[in-house]
């Protein structure tokens, strides 16, 4: 088949679906909204439907990236807008297909806003945070269905890849070059530049890999992109394969994402069955396969050799580099690998154009970011901003800032790679260079949002955990570097740190970062050294004060009934209270045995509200002596 | 052959092309500490972290990935390198059984060597010793295996795959990484062929001859 019937056909598909006359239900069900019960929903609009016999289209989508709402339905009734809700329960869809499907009433009630301009309702796209994105990757996310090539053809999809195929592979890598596009896996290396080297280096054959081991906590841009627009991740790679002159190409995609997994599969038979895959793509001689291969649950293989050693049938453990992949890879053969964002955006480029995509962002970081917000921001979900755009921005704009009016204290950046940026900073711009200049990096682009209730020593703490249980066990630094960097913090967090601790911890995390083998030992001390750079005063509280600022170290606070506000004949705490720590004193006054209390803090969130009368406090000493629990005298009697 | 000329520590040193510095460095008399590197092993392991040297122009690097080049400036002691090889080497101290006296590798152990050539301590007390205690392996008629001893240096593992049976390889991962056979079974059932080169490369005294070993430990 041509390419212009598979496009012509696909765009019949796609406008017969839009244009059927019949109400279209499109349903979230990425990882983020199967979490928050999309697959409940579904299945009860599908039985809803069915049951009464109502003729509409229900299609399943990726995620749209405002995970915080999830889960999301858009619903298209000809004669209206369509219309996005979120939050939406089993109720709501019930009621949806009641009173929009079947009556006229679009619930505006539970609408985000309308997917197109209208008369109605304001679109989602006017919502503050669109002032400051961009979606260029995430464009289709959310709106095309990831199980239909057909979707992905009619919105623009594989014209890049015929486009290219037209082109020589010099050109390719030449507009790949001149759009100044960087890796998206963190280290952020010119992608046209690697293209070259890949593309000149001797041996035979050249594979091809795409980096989709997305280990980072608190991130997820990969997932979601796998997940809602796998064909753009196939595009991408078919067109750097034959840019570079590889024959096989391998999908690297952790385990722990079983519906990327899944989707991906999918989506690759389907190229397959259409000819945009495989031998001879769309008869330009050009051939190429590409293979899925499931991580197994290892961190270190989102490093590229250890990557490649896993793919080999090897520990996944890393090698010393140079040689580069790029040079002797896979099999010791030249080996491109790139991220799943880096090798996304590549069809876009090719289709608009390298100064279109360079006319983006920064002087030295192209084109548009992805984060994952997590932590302490409102809206949780993905972002897409052109490089360089504020911290500010990013955080309050599209992220609408801090949860139940607190303090913002810090952004963990880049995962357990990256460090913390403090509140102080908020106006430095997320690019490349301006990150590592402040001494964390772009990683992946994870980027978890702490508030005044974090503690800085425990957040470096759990990080450092997080990569000393990861770290492969192959080179001393990272080995035992890691594991007594964490004894140190483990310490202090415990109320047992030493002032001299804190020289050897920098001592220690300098070390370490200077003397690993590879990236995930280089980088794992960035939690420390940026934390004890901008939140010494939090080290210096738990060690000289045994106080935890935050209030969160377990081991250097006290559960406090404050005796003016406890309201004496209320026994919340004291049945809430699984250790029985909590007794009744003078005056019915509420009173906690210090030293029964296993601080789990759930007395805390059984007081009423209206009193609030139990507090923490730190260090222990603040709490005053209590008189001893009285004896039981009816000990016994029931 | 062609040959490169390279500085290090103000001695002109001739080395092979594509020579590593470490290698070259060693046979020009100047020592370099190491316990993992094995001459011509591509990629080097480059695990153990002690062979650190500073190159002008690049920094600090390890000398058994570090290919010679014609005018290459070598240092093998500056302040730097001091510092990053007694981390790497006090940190695999506070994770090994440091009883020397009952070692079967005592008075031919590369740790030995290596603190007597540079001055460092066998006691270390900058890092908390993390707790090890795995079982000795002493199945086997020949040998003994004391993974407390282990050092992770992997000359086991490549000896074994590369002249042995190839019963050893490395389990496990971080602090947990042990040598050891399929399964953990014992070594006179894991299909050892008894080459015995593995207590021939063992740096220090994890797997040794049996014939050598003092009386055990009370």
């Amino acid at each position: 088949m041509i390419f212009e019937e598979i496009r012509d056909r696909a765009i019949r598909e796609w406008e017969g679906l839009r244009n059927s006359g019949r109400p279209l239900i499109l349903i979230g069900t990425a990882t983020c909204g199967r979490a928050a019960g999309a697959m409940e929903v579904l299945e009860r609009i599908e039985r809803e439907l069915g049951e009464r016999g109502i003729d509409a289209d229900v299609v399943q989508v990726g995620c749209m990236g405002h995970c915080y709402a999830e889960p999301l339905i858009a619903i298209a009734k000809p004669g209206y807008p369509p219309i996005l809700y979120g939050y939406v329960t089993q109720g709501t869809a019930s009621q949806l297909i009641e009173n929009f499907i079947l009556g006229d009433d679009p619930c505006l009630e539970f609408a985000l806003g309308a997917l197109e301009e209208n008369e109605l309702i304001p679109t989602i796209f006017d919502m503050p945070r669109f002032r400051y994105e961009r979606r260029i990757l995430l464009e289709r996310c959310g709106f095309i269905d990831p199980q239909n090539i057909d979707h992905y053809i009619a919105n623009g999809g594989y014209s890049a890849l015929v486009k290219a195929l037209e082109m020589t592979s010099d050109e390719v890598i030449e507009g790949v070059r001149r759009s100044g596009l960087r890796g998206r896996g963190g280290a952020g290396f010119p992608t046209g530049e690697k293209f070259g080297i890949c593309r000149e280096a001797e041996g035979e054959p050249k594979y091809l890999i795409c980096n989709g081991d997305e280990g980072d906590p608190g991130a997820f841009m990969d997932r979601a992109i796998l997940e809602s627009d796998p064909q753009s991740v196939i595009e991408g790679m078919t067109i750097a394969a034959y840019a570079v002159g590889a024959l096989h190409g391998y999908i690297y995609v952790r385990a722990e994402y079983p519906l990327a997994v899944e989707r991906v599969r999918f989506a690759l038979r389907q190229a397959e069955g259409l000819g945009l895959l495989g031998q001879d793509i769309l008869g330009s001689g050009f051939s190429f396969g590409i293979e899925l291969v499931r991580g197994s649950g290892a961190f270190v293989c989102g490093e590229e050799t250890a990557l490649i050693a896993s793919i080999e049938g090897g520990r996944g453990v890393p090698h010393p580099r140079p040689p580069f992949p790029a040079t002797s890879g896979l099999w010791g053969k030249p080996t491109l690998i790139n991220n799943v964002k880096t090798l996304s955006i590549i069809p876009h480029i090719i289709s608009k154009g390298a100064d279109w995509y360079s006319s983006i962002g920064t002087e030295k970081s192209k084109g548009t970011a992805v984060f994952a917000l997590a932590g302490k921001v409102i809206n949780t979900g993905l972002a897409e901003v052109p490089m360089g755009t504020t911290l500010r921005d990013i955080i309050y704009g599209v992220g609408g800032g801090i949860p139940g009016g607190k303090r913002f204290k810090a952004v963990q950046i880049g995962g357990p790679s990256g460090g913390f940026l403090p509140e102080s900073m908020p106006d430095i711009p997320v690019d490349f260079d301006s990150l590592t200049e402040a001494g964390v990096m772009m990683g992946s682009g994870g980027m978890v949002i702490l508030d005044e209730d974090n503690c800085m020593v425990e957040a470096a703490r759990y990080l450092l955990d997080f990569t000393q249980r990861e770290s492969c066990g192959k080179c001393t630094m990272c080995r035992l570097g890691t594991k007594q960097m964490l004894n140190i913090l483990e310490d202090i967090t415990n109320g047992e740190g030493r002032l001299e601790d804190l020289g050897l911890l920098m001592e220690l995390a300098q070390d370490v970062r200077d003397g690993s083998l590879c990236g995930l030992g280089r980088t794992a001390p960035n939690p420390v050294l940026t934390s004890l750079s901008y939140f010494r005063d939090e080290y210096e509280a738990h060690i000289i004060e045994k106080r935890c600022p935050a209030l969160v170290c377990e081991k250097l606070i006290s559960y406090y009934i404050l005796p003016e506000r406890c309201e004496r004949s209320c026994d919340a705490c004291v049945g809430s209270c699984s250790v029985e720590a909590i007794y009744a004193g003078k005056g019915g006054v509420k009173v906690i045995d210090q030293e029964k209390c296993v601080k789990c803090g759930i007395c805390l969130d059984s007081c009423p509200p209206q009193y609030s009368a139990i507090v923490k406090l730190s260090p222990l000493s603040l709490v005053p002596p209590e008189e001893k629990k009285p004896e039981k005298s009816e000990e016994g009697d029931g | 052959m062609s040959k490169v000329t390279l500085t290090i520590d103000g001695i002109q040193i001739e080395a092979q092309k594509g020579e590593k510095v470490l290698w070259a460095a060693l046979e020009g008399g100047i020592y370099i500490p190491s316990l993992c590197a094995v001459r011509g092993l591509e990629p080097p392991f480059a695990a153990c972290r002690l062979c650190f040297v500073e190159i002008e122009g690049r920094g600090i690097v390890t000398s058994c990935t570090e290919t010679v080049a014609d005018g290459m400036v070598v240092y093998t002691n500056t302040p730097r390198v001091k510092r990053l090889r007694r981390t790497a080497f006090e940190l695999l101290l506070s994770h090994h059984d440091t009883d020397c006296s009952s070692c079967p590798g005592h008075g031919n152990c590369e740790l030995q060597r290596i603190a007597s050539r540079l001055g460092l301590k066998l006691r270390q007390n900058r890092f908390r010793p993390v707790p090890i205690s795995y079982p000795i392996d002493s199945s086997h008629p020949l040998i003994t295996y004391d993974p407390n001893r282990c050092i992770l240096c992997g000359k086991c593992v490549w000896v074994c795959n590369e002249r042995g049976s190839g019963v050893l390889n490395f389990a496990f991962r971080g602090i947990d990484t042990v040598v050891t056979t399929f399964f953990g079974l014992p070594l006179a059932d894991s299909g050892c062929n008894s080459c015995l080169e593995c207590a021939a490369v063992c740096p220090v005294g994890a797997i040794a001859l049996k014939r050598d070993v003092r009386p055990p430990r009370s």
